[in-house]
């Protein structure tokens, strides 16, 4: 284990070397960084060789991300290039973007190594039960679903909507854009289209997992003629899933058991949590199960991101393990360098294991400061 | 250290998720509760139609008895709290030490849920209109020679229920003696008494599936109130009005109780000293049936004088000293926005704090980790800010109004207590929009006549009437 963790620590340093050279190049770094660059004290070029010395750029303030011109945080190197820009709240004021070329591709076929293929047939079809818009998942777990061989079915859910009517305290109309939302799901699932793969949110699984209890599924396979099979469809397992890959941060341990006992039938259908954002990419858990109390661990696809647990009043200071502390993110790609971004999460700091021989994460609520002024997991 | 876990189905389930109860005086840790989620809570919800099929199976006459057993169970035997076996009297203490509310409170306040426990064919008859309740059994029957026909307005019955007053809990009892299910979720101080009821329901017979206890936070209240089909919402008006308009829900927030004197009776004030006194601060002056308003067409000044003079000598007492007459408040941040409020609005011009005047210090003291609210008596005008509020502790205003004015301006009242022999003015009180519970005469607006319906009426919230006809073929 020893032997693993160092050289995953080695992988991560020499990521760091790399990608800093990239980003503050003359001629293939990001037009960001190198005029912020003008203002360090240091030489990126030179004096950065291993992951703590990226303490010398300090903390990312996600504020940088607001407004535009987008474009200068494409890196020179990557010109030319198609380029996406994925978005992030936007409720209030200007949303924060960043752009994409290929890092949401990798990120998610990296992912699918991880996925049982018992679970998640190659070839089979997927619906995607979660956010639209300008929104990565989209997109992501499209690509996730063609890369596996399948085709991805999607809904329409726009989360701002939701957002501003939870701010309106108009929950009736939140209730029903909820519906709204998994009605669609229930009309792709009565179309023949052999979906066994699923992404979804915490919410809507509870959500699809309500209509299915209360027959809407069988009501929509009757509303378009069709005959409900033997045995019914009234669980998530009778209408064919096999396999759930979902996020969300309200991932608690007594949420997960709850969906792992009493909507997947007691873990026969599969699902795997996931911790990620526009900003990292995407965190894998440990598999999870009664056995350690449904805890959900989460560990970086390291070397292109790092997470590290930190105390909150000193960045610098890393929690000891099992102890609390935010949650500080590093993004380490050729299309984006983000230095020690504090999320707006908490969580315990985890040992590295033998899949993944690196600092993982747990318990992962939102920051305990911003929570009250937080509007999390609206769909 | 007490695990209290939730009650689902009828079965403790014991969650991962926990919420600790501290002692409001030590710090020092008393309980845990369970939470659970809401979407458990909506599926559960959704067998509350099989629990609604097992209790429409006994009659009546059964259930009726059972729950009168359940009184005695309340009050006398050990009953289980989570991992423990508790004594009344250790209920009591927990009770206490959890809400900061006074022992003698809290015993006072369990004595009213036994007794509507002991005494729920006289609640039923009183929530009825006295139908015979075996009609409920059949659905239908004949009353004085005409058809009664009732059907139930839902599978289950909901509470959003507070942790400032045991005494609630008397509330929502009935609905199981109507044969509805019930979803409780307890507030965050106070799991107490509603275990306490349901595991005493239990032990008496009453079929687990109907009884369900669902520690929860926000979002679980809300999938309570989506799902059941009637609830009760206890809370302050930021937590009740997104349902004022929602007919499933019968909301229990401030009461805005009142005083109201008549012109006849208006030189006669110190006659009903006692009564006011009473009105505001029994149990606390917690309640919304303590009057917060004593409206009289004059001598204003004199009666907050004199209740100011009264009302000052009351003093912050320990939680188990018998002569407590104020609850502590757990979380003393609570106590100190309270007073700040009140302070602010003393800032508009028109109203003077009588009591602090006599007093001669601040309402706010704060000892080691809790904090009391001393009883407030304001004098001021009725377009005051003040003149129309209800606090969580021994407040009210008093008020001159012409008697003329009075019913046009008083606004929505839980309790009016009206000194007045003037026929016409109480002809007036009887046709008022605003007044939900009237007592005409000296009746203190705390007491209870519990063969009548309190804010809303559970048998007419959980059934509707609706015709029946029947031939033989």
């Amino acid at each position: 284990m020893e032997a693993k963790i160092k050289a995953a620590k080695e992988r991560l340093d020499a990521q760091v070397r790399e990608i800093v050279q990239w980003h503050f190049s003359p001629d293939t770094g990001t037009p960001f960084w190198l005029d912020k660059a003008k203002s360090y004290k240091f030489n990126p070029l030179k004096d950065v060789h291993c992951f703590e010395d990226l303490k010398l750029f300090g903390t990312f303030e996600d504020e940088w991300l607001r407004g535009g011109p987008v474009q200068r945080w494409v890196p020179r190197g990557l010109q030319g290039k198609p380029v996406y820009v994925f978005e992030t709240g936007g409720t209030t004021g200007l949303p924060k973007s960043r752009i994409v070329i290929d890092d949401f591709r990798i990120d998610y076929e990296m992912m699918s190594e991880t996925l049982p293929d018992k679970y998640f047939p190659r070839g089979s079809n997927w619906l995607m039960l979660g956010p639209t818009g300008p929104r990565r998942l989209r997109l992501a777990i499209e690509h996730l679903a063609q890369h596996r061989g399948g085709i991805c079915f999607c809904i329409d859910l726009d989360p701002r909507w939701v957002v501003k009517l939870i701010k309106m305290r108009q929950i009736e109309m939140a209730n029903l854009y909820k519906e709204h939302c998994i009605d669609q799901s229930l009309t792709i699932l009565a179309g023949d289209h052999d979906i066994k793969c699923m992404f979804t949110t915490p919410k809507l699984l509870a959500a699809l997992d309500e209509a299915l209890r209360a027959g809407k599924l069988e009501d929509k396979f009757r509303s378009l003629g069709k005959k409900v099979p033997p045995g019914g469809l009234r669980s998530i397992k009778s209408c064919g899933i096999t396999g759930i890959f979902s996020g969300g941060t309200e991932f608690t341990p007594e949420f997960t058991r709850e969906a792992y006992e009493e909507m997947l039938d007691n873990g026969e259908v599969y699902m795997t949590p996931t911790y990620g954002n526009t900003l990292m990419g995407l965190a894998c858990s440990k598999p999870i199960g009664p056995e350690d109390q449904f805890k959900i661990s989460y560990y970086a696809p390291q070397p292109r991101a790092a997470i590290q647990v930190v105390n909150p009043k000193n960045y610098d200071q890393v929690v000891d393990y099992g102890q609390t502390g935010r949650v500080l993110l590093t993004t380490l790609t050729m299309e984006f360098f983000v230095p020690s971004f504090p999320e707006r999460d908490e969580g315990e700091r985890e040992p590295p294991y033998d899949k993944f021989p690196w600092d993982g994460v747990s318990g992962v609520r939102t920051f305990s400061e911003l929570a009250s002024s937080t509007v999390v997991g609206v769909y | 250290m007490i695990h209290i876990p939730a009650l689902r189905l009828g079965k403790l389930y014991k969650s991962l998720a926990t919420v600790k109860l501290v002692h409001h005086v030590t710090g020092d840790s008393v309980a845990e509760i369970s939470q659970i989620n809401g979407s458990q809570i909506v599926r559960d919800i959704s067998r509350m139609g099989e629990a609604r099929a097992e209790l429409q199976a006994i009659s009546m006459a059964k259930m009726v008895a059972m729950v009168k057993e359940a009184g005695r169970i309340f009050a006398s035997e050990n009953l289980p709290c989570g991992s423990e076996s508790q004594s009344f009297e250790d209920y009591i203490r927990c009770l206490s030490a959890t809400t900061g509310s006074p022992m003698v409170f809290c015993k006072r306040n369990a004595g009213k849920v036994e007794f509507v426990l002991r005494n729920i064919d006289t609640i039923l008859a009183g929530l009825t209109r006295g139908i015979n309740l075996e009609i409920l059994d059949a659905g239908h029957g004949t009353m004085d020679g005409r058809t009664l026909c009732f059907s139930p307005t839902c599978e289950s019955f909901g509470a959003i229920l507070p942790s400032n007053s045991p005494g609630v809990h008397s509330l929502w009892v009935p609905a199981i003696a109507l044969k509805i299910p019930l979803v409780l979720k307890p507030g965050r101080e106070e799991p107490w008494t509603p275990n306490r009821v349901l595991q005493a329901l239990l032990k008496a017979g009453i079929p687990p599936m109907a009884l369900n206890l669902c520690p929860a936070d926000h979002a679980g209240a809300g999938e309570i109130l989506r799902g059941a089909g009637r609830s009760m919402l206890f809370g302050d008006s930021s937590t009740t009005d997104p349902y004022r308009n929602d007919h499933r829900v019968e909301i229990h927030g401030p009461g805005f109780s009142k005083i109201l004197l008549g012109e006849d009776q208006a030189d006669n004030w110190r006659n009903y000293l006692d009564l006011m006194l009473e009105s505001i601060a029994a149990n606390g002056g917690r309640s919304c049936i303590n009057v917060s308003g004593i409206w009289t067409p004059r001598h204003g000044k004199a009666i907050a004088q004199a209740l100011g003079e009264r009302l000052a000598q009351v003093q912050a007492r320990a939680w188990d000293d018998p002569k407590a007459e104020l609850a502590a408040f757990a979380n003393p941040d609570v106590a100190e926005r309270i007073s700040a409020m009140a302070d602010n609005l003393l800032q508009t011009p028109g109203a003077v704090d009588v009591t602090e005047k006599i007093r001669g210090s601040s309402r706010l003291v704060r000892e080691g980790r809790c904090a009391w609210l001393l009883p407030t008596i304001v004098n001021c005008d009725t377009q005051h800010p003040l003149a129309n509020k209800e606090f969580l502790f021994p407040y009210a205003s008093v008020v001159e109004c012409p008697q003329s004015d009075m019913l046009k301006i008083i606004g929505p009242t839980l309790v009016a207590t009206a000194l007045t022999q003037d026929q016409v003015f109480r002809k007036d009180l009887m046709n008022s929009k605003y007044i939900d519970r009237i007592n005409l005469g000296p009746i203190p607006s705390t007491r209870l006549t519990w063969d009548q319906p309190h804010e809303g009426n559970l048998f007419t919230h959980l059934y509707r009437q609706r015709a029946f006809q029947q031939s033989s073929f």
